[in-house]
């Protein structure tokens, strides 16, 4: 459980919208609640009573396995009553706004909602109208606040640390709220950041968010500790934004030539899911000693059983 | 009519280049029968007095890009909404945007505008026209008809011309017709799903952008095929430092053509839009402080002629989503001149450039003989108090629609009173 230091350090919102507005001591204090829940998440009996009574709705309009199982897991352990929204089947399609969705889900008087949205500012949206805690799975393409917060969970399990790190985050960060969350939250603790990829899909302004930019792999990836790998949409591989998916693989996606030039002992990330083939070499990314891909997947519950268990205690 | 005089006031005409403290007269059909010094209570014991000490009197304001909801949307604004809204802040005369529903893009829709607003409106409506049928950027629209029937003007409105070849024929029958041509300036392709500005702060807000390039395209090539025909040719609104960098070199070739801007982009920058005001999701977008202050000095020095107010009503409903898919446009006829006269307050602009540029400079270019205090014209003026601190509040807009991209913005200068064929139809 957390250090008695950390308990004192108040969590100062309802809401967990993004990265950026987040202080350190804020997302120590995540990152501490969650390696407790790492070992939970271990033994036989992972069941916890800390959110009985709670409800917490996940509304999802965008499809997802991962984060919504993951969310799905984290609730249920705590002990909260979780209802998944399939917004596929719902009036939402029939023209209903969100803020109306909002209001109708808000009568229910859950205590926590979980959205995920198409388009960037809708989880703040959501939170203006909502008495609950509204936790951002992702919002368009500006913040996953969660899978930013798993990974450098997953990069603390396996470095030990943050600060000092040369961390460089690969592919679209054109079209990528991870990206985005994680340059907020790597650079909070430290981090050197660096972003590589094709200039069609780097934003143009990016180095305004203290990172560096590189659309060389072999040069961006010089020195680096961690390597995160994107999902590259196969849509926009059909001249719009690269030629082919061949061209793709030949200069942007990770192999064992590339890796050459990051440390010896860097480590592979990706949010999943992967599209082996394109961004990564498929051999590479089951690679024991290279990948921690899976790992991301299992710190992925924990930190948001700590997400949910802080906001909750915020709340009281 | 009882005969009115305005006395004691400071009277801005830059028509007439008249900056004097004095009064105006206005006779018993509603025109100006004398102005300036000689105007004073004991010469005009004849007529009611308004005695408009330590206020300034201009022309009414004519505002050059205005939506009104009629026909089709009613529930935005209709002519009597947009009067009472306009009146409020000394605006006298609006050219109307063609982006009704149906459109006016034919006689009969345009009778039908003109009709309502000779009935329901208390200002001065002068109707615009789509260039091409169903604003869609293809077939041109009876310009030879409609001006006869009475557009005073042609533009697709919030879309622009895309096909090169439709716009030189454009310029080319439009020379022929002797209209003028106003065009909305922004490139669907570049600007697709565009919402804000193209910089930090769209890549931080997770936005796709409309980069400065969608503008200075069309300008470009709009000037070029310009070279031509010489037709009397308009930009609407321009947003960017760069595209006043084209305005000029084509000024410096001899063009003559003439520009307008928003007050919005002259008041406001991409910060002001925070996290997702929708109220500000603007088109054009608002761009940096940078090309904000380059557009006042546009202002300055000539090369902007208008500033209008894009006045564009919009219902809550339609604000009330996510930033990517609220509607753009702020209503804003009400508070044109006080944000204007903040820009004086502030040092950016002198009195008289702005004045002009609300009055007599959107006048001559849409030909109409108001915005102007001549003898012998429409009394239309607008009375206001250069410095009266006030709070733009929400609650007190009189358009039907409040969306307001100023809402509680401390403001100041306030206009008192506005006359329109000599009428006094707003008092305060």
């Amino acid at each position: 459980m957390a250090t008695n230091k950390l308990q004192a350090i108040k969590f100062n919102h309802t809401h967990l919208l993004g990265i950026q507005y987040l202080s350190i001591p804020e997302v120590n204090l995540i990152l501490d609640e969650s390696l407790a829940f790492v070992d939970l998440n271990r033994q036989e009996n992972k069941k916890l009573k800390i959110l009985n009574g709670k409800t917490q709705i996940n509304l999802f309009f965008e499809n997802s396995t991962r984060t919504l199982s993951s969310f799905e897991l984290a609730g249920k352990r705590l002990g909260a009553d979780v209802m998944n929204m399939n917004v596929a089947q719902s009036a939402i399609k029939k023209g209903e706004t969100l803020i109306d969705t909002a209001m109708t889900l808000n009568a229910m008087h859950p205590d926590i909602l979980v959205i995920r949205h198409q388009d960037s500012g809708a989880a703040n949206l959501l939170s203006q109208k909502v008495n609950c805690s509204v936790i951002n799975a992702g919002d368009g393409r500006r913040e996953h606040p969660t899978q930013a917060l798993l990974d450098v969970m997953t990069i603390k399990m396996k470095k030990g640390k943050i600060e000092g790190l040369r961390v460089a985050i690969c592919g679209d960060i054109l079209h990528s709220r991870v990206a985005r969350s994680n340059i907020y939250l790597l650079n909070m603790l430290g981090a050197e950041v660096r972003v590589i990829g094709p200039s069609t899909l780097m934003p143009k302004y990016i180095e305004g968010f203290g990172v560096k930019s590189f659309t060389n792999m072999e040069q961006g990836l010089e020195g680096c500790d961690i390597i995160m790998m994107l999902r590259m949409q196969t849509e926009r591989m059909d001249g719009s934004y690269m030629p082919s998916t061949r061209e793709y693989y030949e200069f942007f996606a990770l192999d064992y030539k590339k890796i050459k030039n990051a440390k010896s002992d860097a480590l592979i990330m990706h949010p999943g899911p992967m599209n082996r083939g394109i961004e990564i070499d498929t051999n590479l990314a089951d690679d024991i000693n290279r990948s921690i891909i899976v790992q991301q997947v299992e710190m992925g519950v924990a930190v948001r059983m700590a997400v949910l268990k802080i906001l909750m205690e915020a709340k009281q | 009519m009882k005969k009115k005089a305005i006395i004691n006031t400071r009277i801005l005409d830059p028509r007439n280049n008249i900056d004097e403290i004095g009064g105006i007269l206005i006779n018993d059909i509603g025109k100006i029968e004398a102005i300036g010094k000689k105007v004073t209570k004991e010469n005009v014991s004849n007529a009611e007095i308004y005695d408009c000490k330590n206020k300034v009197s201009i022309p009414g304001i004519i505002d050059m890009r205005v939506f009104v909801g009629e026909p089709g949307f009613e529930y935005k604004e209709n002519f009597r909404t947009l009067s009472q809204a306009a009146v409020s802040g000394g605006v006298t005369g609006v050219a109307t945007m063609p982006n009704t529903l149906p459109l006016i893009d034919n006689v009969s829709t345009l009778d039908f505008v003109k009709r309502r607003s000779r009935d329901k409106s208390i200002i001065k409506i002068f109707p615009m026209a789509t260039l091409t049928k169903g604003a869609k950027g293809l077939d041109m629209t009876e310009f030879g008809l409609l001006k006869l029937r009475g557009a005073w003007g042609f533009t697709d409105g919030t879309q622009s011309i895309q096909s090169n070849k439709v716009m030189d024929q454009i310029f080319n029958y439009g020379k022929n017709t002797d209209i003028l041509i106003i065009q909305f300036a922004q490139d669907n392709e570049l600007s697709e799903n565009g919402m804000i500005n193209d910089s930090l702060q769209a890549t931080k807000l997770g936005l796709k952008s409309i980069p400065e390039s969608a503008e200075q395209l069309i300008i470009e090539r709009d000037l070029r095929l310009l070279e031509n025909y010489n037709t009397k040719y308009h930009i609407a609104l321009i947003s960017s430092k760069k595209s006043l960098e084209i305005i000029k070199n084509a000024k410096d070739r001899g063009l003559k053509f003439t520009v307008g801007v928003s007050i919005n982009n002259l008041s406001l920058n991409e910060n002001d839009i925070g996290d997702f005001k929708t109220f500000l999701k603007l088109s054009p977008p608002l761009r940096s402080e940078e090309d904000r202050l380059a557009l006042i000095d546009g202002v300055k020095q000539g090369l902007i002629n208008v500033i209008v107010s894009d006045h564009k009503p919009e219902d809550e409903e339609s604000k009330r989503l996510t930033f990517q898919q609220a509607t753009t446009g702020a209503s804003g006829i009400e508070s044109l001149l006080s944000l204007g006269l903040e820009l004086v307050h502030n040092g950016s602009c002198d009195l008289n450039t702005l004045i002009n540029n609300l009055t007599s400079s959107p006048a001559k270019i849409l030909g109409i003989r108001n915005g102007t205090l001549s003898v012998g014209s429409e009394a239309d003026i607008a009375v206001f108090d250069l410095d009266k601190p006030w709070v733009f509040k929400k609650e007190n807009i009189k358009s039907k629609s409040k969306n307001t991209a100023i809402e509680d913005r401390k403001l100041q200068g306030k206009v008192e009173k506005t006359f329109i064929n000599g009428d006094l139809v707003f008092s305060e």
